[in-house]
């Protein structure tokens, strides 16, 4: 196995899924030659020619859009979204086309493509290189969202999706695209989508989270330590369709949850957790849902430490729950 | 209706054939001025991004020309909607250079509140520079909306849109030279064709003859001109600007230029860009070019370029040094200007934010005041 940064996972795993599949394709704006502006695509296109890996116009609308029709025809199109905040000229042809095809034509067409986006703050991008959309996809039935935040669920969530007979958008947390590492197994496998990963043990406190607060939240969890909180820490990697079982054992076990995400609160993906545990699970409850999340203003610049959830956040929470 | 040869007004020697720019030895030298400003910014910008002193720079090299050119055939009343590679722009209309640091900086003085990166410039004063939006084409139909709203206003404004070839793929292009089509909006669409889109070739972009004739299919004129010959792009921008205030509606100018820098400084355009094509447009620099021509004219000595060079890099050091000097903007500016009126529910997440600051001691004065 080899030790790999979260974007070298996702750089093995497209490479892996195009030696594996003749009819697997990656295109978007600078995928080509300079290999992705985060390097996600880097050598592919000299690995496999400018006929399965290649630049496109500047349009997200016309990726997203041919790469319907391209899943329509038998082939597999992985479609790269510079940033996920330049995706919304793409929202019609994700949410109205891509997202409904196979129920609104019967079952006769789908549309199995992939949508791989780099999403979320960290590296000072301001209002147009920091959101987290999810909520605005985890809105859409018919679509799959998938947030990794480890090399080895980058590449096997990756695959998974790749296979998936269904429209996922594969979101990648940016600010862990180079911080974190670790061993990512050769060749191809996948992680089942739709699965909840423990990130770490514990019995007082369940945190769920994904993607760039997974190692957020584990810091927390450890600094818990110090004042007797035993937290554990659940990655959840799929948000939609979500494994709603998973997440009620989890809050049942622990009867305190705490939720984080970068994304704004209000109708935020943290809104969904609370709710179904609020239905499902009240009677085990020993606190509020509490979430941590990002603010509902939109993603300032120089002040990002302030709007993005830090450790120390999800602690006093952690510890709110905790006391309650 | 469209040109397809770039228009040039400036030779090779400087000459102009007897062309008669209608400009003042003013107006000429402050052309000039504004386009060593851009320069002067971009090298410093350039110095400080690498020094780790600021987060991000666009590198504006080689396009001077085609920015101020364009700019100065503008009224102080008429509107900017720029691409965030237009410093020049800016410059050339007076703002001040301190004013662009503070955004450099995402500073407490900074006009936008430090929420933009940097380059996202946004001005009221001394011209209608509108904020910059990093989704390309955004901007586009807003254009042709501002100037549809002038004509029903009973307003003489012109509107100037600026935007890449890369632009031009976009949705808000297509909509928006649509609407300006149908409406003959008072609009002039810019587009700057610096031969690239980050890494993506023009003939990648499209398979068009060239950017303006997309014009023709709107009903729209199209003029190609080189965006290098700083005379060549103020004049058929001032034709164009003079049409649409005549009520004679849009042109589509297509300017022909290049990209000497990466397309940001996380660029780096040796990776894509062939080095021939680098030493085709370092002999076809716009600042040298201009400066021919106005030695030609009896304007300008090499020793008054110097002086001026020293004079323009100065202030824009000086610039730099005092804006590092400004603190971040208050907490407080994460929350306001939201909606006109502050919601409660950001209000209690402001005053969570302040309270936690000060717990850990992180707080400044000014940080948890909400303006009323
Ligand atoms: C809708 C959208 N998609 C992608 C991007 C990322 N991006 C920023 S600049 C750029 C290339 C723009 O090229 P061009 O329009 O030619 O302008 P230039 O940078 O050459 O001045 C791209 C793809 C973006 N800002 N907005
Ligand atoms: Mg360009």
């Amino acid at each position: 196995m080899a030790t790999l940064t979260l974007l070298q996972a996702i750089n093995d795993g497209l490479r892996t899924a195009m030696r594996d599949d003749p009819s697997v394709l990656v295109f978007g704006e600078d995928v080509g030659k300079k290999g992705g502006v985060f390097l996600a695509t880097e050598n592919l296109q000299k690995e496999f020619g400018a006929k399965r890996c290649f630049d496109t116009p500047l349009s997200e609308d016309g990726i997203v859009g041919a790469a319907i029709g391209m899943a329509m025809n038998g082939l597999k199109p992985v479609a790269e979204i510079q940033f996920q905040d330049f995706i919304f000229p793409a929202f019609d042809q994700i949410v109205s086309e891509a997202a409904k095809l196979r129920y609104r034509s019967g079952g006769q067409y789908t549309a199995p493509l992939v949508i791989r986006t780099p999403y979320g703050g960290g590296i000072r991008g301001g209002l147009y290189h920091s959101q987290s959309g999810e909520a605005y996809f985890c809105h859409t039935p018919g679509l799959k969202v998938v947030v990794p935040s480890t090399p080895h669920d980058a590449k096997g969530l990756l695959l998974a999706s790749i296979a998936d007979p269904d429209p996922v958008l594969f979101l990648e947390p940016k600010a862990l695209y180079r911080s974190v590492k670790g061993e990512v197994p050769e060749g191809s496998y996948r992680v089942e989508l739709s699965t909840l990963r423990e990130a770490r043990a514990g019995k007082d406190v369940t945190v769920f989270c994904y993607g760039a607060m997974v190692p957020v939240s584990l810091k927390a969890a450890e600094e818990s330590l110090a004042s007797g909180i035993d937290v554990r820490v659940v990655d959840l990697r799929t948000l939609l369709p979500l494994d709603e079982e998973g997440v009620l054992e989890h809050a049942r076990s622990t009867g305190r949850v705490v939720v984080v995400h970068e994304a704004p609160r209000f109708c935020g993906f943290g809104a969904e957790i609370s709710a179904l545990i609020a239905e499902h699970a009240i009677e085990y409850m020993e606190a509020p849902v509490v979430r941590v999340t990002g603010f509902d203003t939109p993603f300032p610049n120089t002040l990002e430490h302030h709007y993005l959830p830090d450790h120390r956040r999800v602690l006093d929470a952690i510890e709110r729950v905790a006391h309650f | 209706m469209t040109t397809t040869e770039p228009l040039q007004v400036i030779q090779a020697d400087g000459g102009v054939n007897g062309y008669d720019p209608q400009m003042p030895e003013s107006e000429l030298l402050h052309c000039y001025r504004a386009m060593l400003q851009v320069r002067a910014f971009d090298a410093i910008c350039l110095k400080l991004q690498r020094a780790g002193r600021i987060g991000f720079s666009i590198p504006n090299e080689g396009i001077e020309a085609t920015q101020v050119g364009a700019a100065s055939a503008l009224r102080k009343s008429d509107w900017i909607f720029p691409s965030y590679r237009d410093f020049g722009m800016a410059l050339y209309h007076g703002v001040a250079p301190l004013e662009m640091m503070h955004n450099m900086f995402g500073n407490a003085r900074d006009g936008a509140k430090g929420r933009q990166m940097p380059v996202h410039f946004s001005f009221v004063e001394p011209i209608r520079f509108v904020s910059i939006s990093s989704p390309i084409g955004t901007h586009i139909p807003q254009a042709v909306g501002v100037a549809h709203a002038a004509r029903l206003r009973g307003e003489d404004t012109v509107v100037l849109a600026s935007f890449g070839d890369g632009g031009t793929s976009s949705l808000g292009f297509h909509s928006g030279l649509n609407f300006a089509g149908v409406w003959r909006s008072p609009v002039v669409f810019l587009c700057q064709n610096n031969g690239w889109a980050i890494s993506c070739p023009t003939e990648e972009q499209t398979a068009s003859d060239g950017f303006a004739i997309k014009g023709e299919a709107y009903g729209i004129p199209g003029v190609v001109v080189d965006g290098n010959d700083l005379l060549a792009v103020r004049k058929v921008t001032l034709a164009a600007v003079e049409r649409a205030r005549a009520g004679g509606g849009p042109t589509l100018i297509e300017a022909k230029t290049f990209r000497m820098g990466g397309h940001s400084t996380s660029d780096d355009p040796k990776r894509y860009v062939p080095a021939e094509q680098f030493e085709h447009w370092k002999k076809r620099d716009p600042i040298p070019r201009f400066e021919k021509f106005l030695q030609a004219a009896g304007l300008l000595d090499a020793a008054k370029a110097v002086a001026m060079n020293a004079e323009v890099t100065e202030e824009i050091a000086v610039a730099a040094r005092a804006a590092e000097q400004v603190g971040p903007p208050a907490l407080e500016t994460i929350f306001s200007d939201v909606y006109a009126a502050l919601p409660a529910h950001i209000r209690k997440q402001g005053e969570q934010a302040f309270d936690l600051a000060a717990r850990r001691g992180e707080a400044r004065s000014g940080d948890g005041t909400f303006p009323l």
